[in-house]
């Protein structure tokens, strides 16, 4: 039976491990994705999993020896933030190339410089190319049950990818909140045995991971890696419909809210959308209509159902947690308007950055977002396309 | 356990031929030679870091490895292999894998080890994780094209630190990698090379490979491993070079186990460290006039490093 | 048990090559390296003690052992002509010649 609990956002990801009882997790301190590491080491010290925890020297081991772990035929699992997912880095394009499904939480936080602790999300979206499948989560609720999932995504035959499973550093990774836990038996039926076709530690059948490919076929090695994150969308779907009938937990590619009717409408990732569910809530009250997109999935990114979604809509604001620096838009606004090419012309779209380095974001500014999007729609003007949110000038 | 080369002889062959290694390159003997010392029935698990070794030995279709293999990046062979290890471990409690023995071996060149790999290397090894690290040291950066590395002896003329008119090559001294894992305090640290056939061929590498395979816990071996590409001197002498190593104690063979040294070689008779550098290219400029005290500095070294050693063993 | 991977060439289509690179062991004995000789080495069976300090010493493992543990004539399919084996063998039982 589901069992409701009050858990963080970290303890609650520690749980899911717990649940699924991974044969290796190794990872390294970093703020604010530290407890989730902790948490599991207790786990294993008591003894309530099999678990091999390595606790390695940096985080470019932790994914190094995850990469191993997994290319051994391992269950394998890891936590990291900011820095951390930075000292990866160079690792993430390996685990993705060699088609290795490792799961990372990723507890979004501000990436240095300068060194700041708190959330944004410019650690996840630097590594938004490097072949992991992001997903995105508002509440330790859906940190929980995107990290379940994302083992069964990731491990799916037409995918053997990675997966990140983000969600925002302290606003959800360290808040207390209710949450709807599974049954430890129900997640390990969920989540079933890796069971790789190929894999380092089977003696009988010894393999090679890892070559020098050269021109004349890695080529064909990337190719092959976009069909598979192609194919993850589907696979994305069903995972979360099989998800649906076990716990009544409804997931789809993005969650639309109040979108049916909506002439203004905001774009935007993780934990803002509850300050912005608010905001549209109160405008709606007003007679404004007002609607809401949260990307769940930015990888594989959702193109024509987000443009679909955003076909009626007159003026939309992207909110982007991270900034680009290329002098046109954030990585979020890139990607949606990108998405609407198809329907370039109909729909006004702006972007706003904020919320750097953990700036706290108001439901005042996020009405004034949306005034400013009356005020597009009506006119059909754009006068700046991107902007800052919540910066003093 | 006594070397018995014929019987060592009959063992399957677990590194290929058809690998694209240069000619007369010192590593893949070094790598057979670790090889051989498994038990026939044992499976192992490779890792390699980025270097010679491996973009010679894997190069896509082809793997000269008939052990599971695996190479991810340059910095990092200890902690692949150390999480392959970690899911051998997990796998084997839920019993996931047959009975059978499979065994950790990671191997890095010394630009992958004393450099680059050492922080990986380091955490490996104090994590205590059943495996062995491997380092072939030919004391530069050879696969990108001979760049000096903490590992080139000193004055040594590479592409990064070349011999010039005013610096007479790489003007710092050697790394000691091998007392730098031996204070890691894990059971089994050696030193070892090669050698020819006055001097018992594989018999010391064979016999430090088997011990610090069957020691349960981490070992590490450092191996001289020649480059005649990078040390210049004629291909076919390969196993002189080693020689010469052992016998000027530029290298000298010992193993520590759980603390406790012993040198394994010890020369009839201790040459001038010249004997050594003259055949290699790479110290061709300290033979110029007016260079003599180059030759010194370096002799004192060496016999500072091997008088320090004896004192150790308890050789003194 | 899981199915053999095969060696692809170099016309191979994406939706055919081995994921994420991943080949059998062992596969580089598809891969011949004897025609990067210029020397080679002969083999004198006659002046040969099989003492074997050659095989474990050759860079490309170009000297077959038998099951008797015997070493047999080189394999000229791998040997990159270093000629290590000549210069450590005692017995002087490997000359190395010009290849035609």
């Amino acid at each position: 039976m589901a069992k409701r609990d009050r858990l963080s956002g970290n303890e609650a990801v520690a749980v899911a491990m717990r649940q699924i009882n991974p044969d290796v997790v190794a990872a390294f301190p970093i703020t604010p994705s530290t407890e989730v590491p902790q948490y599991f080491a207790s786990f294993v010290s008591d003894g309530q999993v099999d678990t091999e925890f390595v606790p390695v020297e940096s985080e470019h081991s932790a994914m190094s020896a995850c990469i191993g772990a997994q290319a051994a035929g391992g269950r394998t699992m890891t936590a990291t933030s900011a820095n951390g997912l930075a000292l990866m880095w160079e690792m993430l394009y390996i685990a993705a190339s060699s088609r290795l499904p490792i799961t990372l939480a990723a507890v979004n936080r501000a990436l240095s410089g300068p060194i700041n602790i708190h959330n944004d999300h410019s650690d996840t979206m630097g590594a938004r190319d490097s072949g992991w499948i992001q997903i995105y989560g508002e509440s330790n609720q859906e940190a929980y049950d995107n990290f379940i999932q994302a083992v069964r995504i990731g491990e799916h035959p037409d995918v053997m990818l990675p997966v990140m499973d983000c969600f925002d550093g302290f606003i959800t990774s360290h808040a207390v909140e209710n949450i709807e836990l599974m049954d430890d038996a129900d997640v390990k039926a969920f989540v079933g045995e890796y069971d790789p076709e190929y894999y380092l530690n089977n003696a009988s059948h010894p393999v090679a991971v890892g070559p020098l490919d050269l021109p004349p076929h890695y080529f064909e090695h990337k190719r092959q890696q976009a069909q598979a994150m192609m194919n993850a969308k589907k696979v994305i779907l069903e995972v979360a419909d099989e998800f649906y009938k076990l716990t009544g937990r409804k997931y789809g590619l993005f969650e639309e809210y109040k979108m049916d009717d909506a002439e203004i409408a905001m774009v935007v990732l993780n934990s803002t959308a509850g300050t912005a569910k608010y905001v549209v809530d109160e405008l709606r009250a007003n007679g404004v209509k007002a609607g809401l997109i949260k990307v769940r999935v930015f990888r594989p990114f959702p193109v024509d159902e987000i443009c679909e979604a955003l076909k009626n809509v007159k003026a939309v604001a992207v909110m982007d947690k991270a900034d680009s620096f290329n002098a046109a838009g954030g990585p979020l606004f890139t990607e949606v308007t990108s998405a609407l090419y198809k329907n370039a012309g109909t729909v006004n779209v702006i972007n706003y950055i904020y919320g750097l380095g953990g700036r706290d974001v108001k439901t005042d500014e996020l009405k004034s977002v949306y005034t400013k999007l009356e005020e597009i729609a009506k006119t059909g003007k754009v006068d700046s396309v991107y902007n800052y949110l919540g910066v003093r000038e | 356990m006594a070397f018995n080369l014929k019987q060592e002889a009959k063992k399957p062959e677990r590194l290929t031929g058809g690998h694209r290694m240069c000619a007369g390159c010192g590593a893949p003997v070094v790598v057979r030679g670790i090889l051989r010392a498994l038990n026939e029935e044992d499976h192992a698990v490779v890792s390699c870091a980025t270097g010679c070794l491996e973009v010679s030995t894997f190069i896509y279709p082809y793997s000269a490895w008939t052990d599971s293999f695996i190479h991810s990046a340059f910095e990092n062979s200890a902690a692949t292999v150390s999480g392959a290890e970690a899911a051998y471990v997990a796998m084997k409690r839920k019993g996931k894998l047959p009975q059978g023995e499979t065994k950790f071996i990671a191997f890095g060149g010394d630009g992958g080890t004393y450099d680059i790999g050492i922080q990986s290397l380091s955490g490996a090894m104090e994590r205590g994780h059943n495996m062995l690290y491997v380092c072939y040291d030919n004391g530069a950066y050879m696969n990108t094209g001979i760049q000096r590395s903490s590992a080139t002896p000193k004055y040594a003329d590479t592409t990064t630190s070349p011999a010039g008119k005013v610096v007479p090559g790489k003007p710092q001294s050697r790394k000691d990698l091998t007392m730098i894992m031996v204070n890691h305090n894990i059971p089994y640290v050696a030193q070892t090379s090669p050698l020819g056939s006055k001097k018992g061929g594989l018999k010391d590498l064979h016999e430090k490979a088997q011990k610090a395979l069957y020691t349960p816990g981490p070992a590490f071996i450092n191996a001289l491993a020649p480059c005649p590409r990078g040390w210049r001197y004629d291909t076919p002498r390969l196993l002189e070079l080693c020689d010469l190593a052992v016998d000027t104690c530029f290298w000298p063979l010992y193993e520590v186990v759980d603390g406790v040294y012993h040198i394994t070689y010890f020369p009839k008779e201790k040459l001038p460290v010249e004997a050594y550098l003259k055949p290699q290219g790479r110290f061709r400029h300290l033979f110029k006039a007016g260079n003599e005290h180059l030759i010194e500095n370096i002799q004192k070294e060496v016999d500072d490093r091997w008088a320090m050693l004896l004192k150790l063993a308890d050789n003194a | 048990m899981s199915k053999k991977l095969s060696v692809p060439g170099v016309d191979v289509s994406w939706k055919d090559i081995t994921p994420g690179g991943i080949v059998e062991a062992g596969t580089c004995r598809e891969f011949k390296t004897g025609d990067w000789r210029s020397v080679k080495p002969v083999w004198k069976q006659d002046a040969c003690k099989q003492c074997l300090l050659c095989f474990p010493v050759c860079p490309d493992s170009s000297i077959p052992i038998n099951k008797d543990g015997k070493r047999e004539d080189f394999d000229y399919d791998y040997c990159k002509g270093c000629g290590v084996c000549a210069n450590v063998c005692p017995f002087h039982a490997i000359d190395m010649v010009d290849e035609d």
